[in-house]
């Protein structure tokens, strides 16, 4: 067979691009397979222009300290927790867009349990901080 | 392998005059392997004429793609199922709450249905998640598809030649550009270069800017669906209640004017058609 996303990911990528908070999704293997457009203002480029990126480019390309300005490990990004660990997670970071903007930002990350207990990936919101 | 429609209208039953040509009853295929064993996809009304067809065989698989209504209703009247002598195979979609013969309890049982699942003679059940089986020759492939509640679409291999079966679908939902990209598209590895695909073709599109999210494809958008699956003949199935032969005739003509690369065939019930094996 080709290579098609499962379906209840495809509903969720179309569910997220209808919404107007900040959507990021992974696959199953940790790789970053889409987020929206309200993401791509946090994130600091078009989803389009990003494109699939693998996980070992994700670490790479995204900069993310404490709100001290420390740096945190890869398994503190609750993206990361949540494709490990396969627990919602949640943390306010510092977090360094594409566009070299650094924001305070929410995240809530939740593994994605898919029909027969298949694992899909990781669905996580971005919530900028207020002020 | 080759097949046969029983049952080509979706939604509920409706006989009349104005549904002679394309059948007025609900859901129900007849595939047969080059072996002659019998595999039928969903048991809607249509499947009780079929049923009355059948000779002397000793094991009828049913696959169902989900259990609405216009998929399950003709299971009671489906004669081998009351015969001991006969084991029936049902095949569903797999559920995180309740299994296939729970759910389909809920209709086979009073007040909705005098005879209850525990007295159907001789019935195996298999619950099935998304993945690959097989029954006889067939190389079976299940996935889930974009339609309310938990529905598989399939695909069958047999000796090189494919059938895809997806009646109720919506792979257009919530996508503006549908198409779109390939590997985001319901369905699309299940139909992949298929020589028959089955689909869903309910509505037209002013029926459909009203009926979003209720499951089904418009003609227009199966034509493109086709073209971007690669599929080699299309056939039409699940038609609205409301459509007359004569409605569905001018569809037809229509989708068949814009076919790009696939041929468009008519869902009519009594439709045979066989797939060649493929050296």
């Amino acid at each position: 067979m080709q290579s098609q996303q499962p379906v209840e990911m495809i509903l969720l990528r179309q569910a997220a691009s209808y919404l107007t908070m900040p959507i990021w999704m992974m696959d199953e293997g940790g790789n970053l397979i889409f987020y929206n457009g309200p993401a791509e203002k946090l994130l600091g480029v078009r989803f389009d222009d990003a494109g699939p990126l693998h996980a070992d480019q994700l670490a790479a390309m995204f900069k993310a300290t404490n709100l001290d300005g420390e740096p945190i490990e890869d398994t503190a990004f609750p993206v990361v927790s949540a494709l490990v660990d396969r627990k919602p997670s949640h943390r306010e970071i510092r977090f360094c867009g594409l566009d070299g903007v650094w924001r305070d930002v929410h995240i809530s990350a939740m593994p994605v349990e898919g029909q027969a207990g298949r694992f899909l990936g990781v669905f996580a919101t971005f919530w900028e901080s207020a002020g | 392998m080759k097949f046969k429609l029983w049952g080509t209208r979706g939604s509920i039953a409706s006989a009349g005059p104005d549904t002679v040509r394309y059948g007025g009853n609900t859901a129900s295929v007849e595939l047969r392997t080059s072996t002659g064993c019998v595999v039928i996809l969903d048991a809607g009304s249509g499947i009780r004429t079929l049923g009355k067809e059948l000779g002397s065989e000793q094991r009828i698989d049913i696959l169902l793609s989900h259990l609405h209504m216009d998929h399950v209703q003709g299971l009671p009247f489906f004669g081998p199922l009351l015969d001991p002598e006969v084991e029936v195979h049902l095949w569903g979609p797999i559920s995180t709450t309740h299994t296939l013969r729970e759910r389909l309890s809920r209709y086979l049982s009073p007040p909705l249905f005098p005879i209850r699942v525990r007295e159907l003679p001789n019935v195996v059940f298999h619950d099935v998640p998304p993945g690959e089986f097989s029954i006889d020759t067939l190389a079976i492939t299940a996935d889930l598809i974009t339609h309310p509640g938990s529905t598989l679409g399939y695909r069958f291999a047999e000796d090189g030649s494919v059938l895809a079966y997806m009646p109720d679908h919506e792979p257009a939902l919530g996508n503006p550009r549908f198409p779109g990209v390939s590997d985001w598209t319901s369905g699309y590895s299940l139909a992949k270069g298929a020589d028959v695909l089955i689909h869903d073709a309910q509505y037209t599109e002013e029926e459909y800017s009203t009926r979003v999210g209720w499951g089904h494809t418009t003609f227009s958008q199966l034509g493109k669906y086709a073209t971007m699956t690669e599929v080699s003949r299309l056939v039409t199935f699940h038609h609205d209640p409301a459509h007359s032969d004569d409605f569905l005739d001018e569809a037809h003509v229509a989708l068949m004017s814009r076919a790009d690369g696939y041929e468009v065939i008519a869902g009519k019930v009594g439709l045979e058609m066989s797939l060649l094996a493929t050296d």
